[in-house]
């Protein structure tokens, strides 16, 4: 199901019933979340190359989190 | 200077025919980890140092909630663990990303499964709701009576639309944030498992509510299904 959205529901509720989109899995959101980091990294269009991951890590507090620490680290190493 | 090459680099086996489509940074850490004797070891004590810088920033980033008591232990249990996994799943790295991008992720999963499992070590998994009280109060009298009426019937539906299994899911998580490793390792299941049955309810939830009229009731939908999670494997991340 597709939601379109005319306006944001309040942001606590939002973290309760999550993004309400396609999302990927936490095993898929693993499996991708270097390539999707360095594209970050590059500036590139990381959510258009791996739909459904920005909604996983809307949704995923976890996936979130290592996702956060993995750029924030990969941002402090020499490229 | 680069390291030398061992023999294996001149093999045709198909792991050293991948090895040398890759990066040569990639390929030197496969052929190395691939290895036997002291090139091997060589490797793996480099590869673990490079876990064990990741897993100490992660840790650091996370310190106010461990607290510097265990820190050097829990920072080389993760990069022993991710060692294990990246081992494990060697086979899996194609050179889409420089692999020391794709190694760090194991050592940052790992660190922070072990930080949440700290964290909870010793404390009860809350079953009560009395979370909901955190959702109460808007700004605005229009907001508020609006965030009352979304509040008692997302309440109303936690109880009637989910099973129990799913209600208990999004009870622990999604209202007492309960870790997710936290809540798998107590009922002896997965993430993956766990995030799938999370979605599960949070889906029912937003029919139920939209069914009523209420929101997201600002989210309206094109078609009758639901919003989908892509595939789940088995187990979890590493």
């Amino acid at each position: 199901m597709i939601w379109k959205r005319k306006r944001a529901a309040p942001a606590s509720f939002s973290g309760l019933l999550g993004p309400g989109r396609p999302e990927l899995s936490c095993e898929e959101c693993f499996a991708v979340l270097d390539r999707y980091v360095e594209l970050e990294l590059e500036e590139t269009e990381a959510d258009a190359r791996f739909p459904g991951m920005d909604a996983h890590l809307e949704g995923c507090p976890a996936c979130r989190e290592e996702h956060e620490l993995l750029l924030a680290y990969a941002r402090t190493q020499p490229r | 200077m680069t390291a030398p090459m061992p023999n294996e680099a001149l093999s045709t086996s198909p792991a050293a025919t991948a090895a040398r489509s890759l990066d040569p940074d990639a390929r030197s850490w496969l052929l190395r980890l691939r290895a036997s004797g002291i090139e091997r070891e060589r490797a793996l004590a480099e590869l673990h140092e490079l876990l064990l810088g990741a897993a100490r920033f992660a840790l650091t980033q996370r310190s106010s909630q461990l607290g510097r008591e265990g820190f050097d232990d829990l920072a080389m249990q993760a990069a022993d663990d991710a060692l294990i996994a990246v081992l494990a799943r060697l086979d899996d790295y194609r050179g889409e990303s420089r692999f020391t991008t794709w190694a760090w992720k194991f050592a940052f999963y790992e660190a922070c499964v072990a930080v949440r499992k700290r964290r909870w070590l010793g404390r009860e998994v809350p079953v009560e709701d009395d979370a909901w009280h955190a959702f109460e109060g808007e700004p605005g009298p229009a907001g508020r009576v609006e965030q009352a009426e979304l509040l008692s019937a997302l309440k109303s539906a936690v109880t009637t639309a989910l099973t129990p299994h799913q209600r208990r899911v999004f009870v622990a998580l999604a209202l007492n944030q309960v870790p997710v490793d936290v809540l798998a390792d107590r009922l002896g299941t997965t993430r993956g498992a766990l995030y799938k049955t999370l979605h599960e309810a949070r889906n029912r939830l937003r029919s139920d509510l939209a069914s009523l009229g209420l929101g997201p009731s600002e989210w309206q939908s094109d078609s009758a299904a639901g919003a989908d999670l892509s595939r789940t494997g088995p187990g979890t991340a590493a």
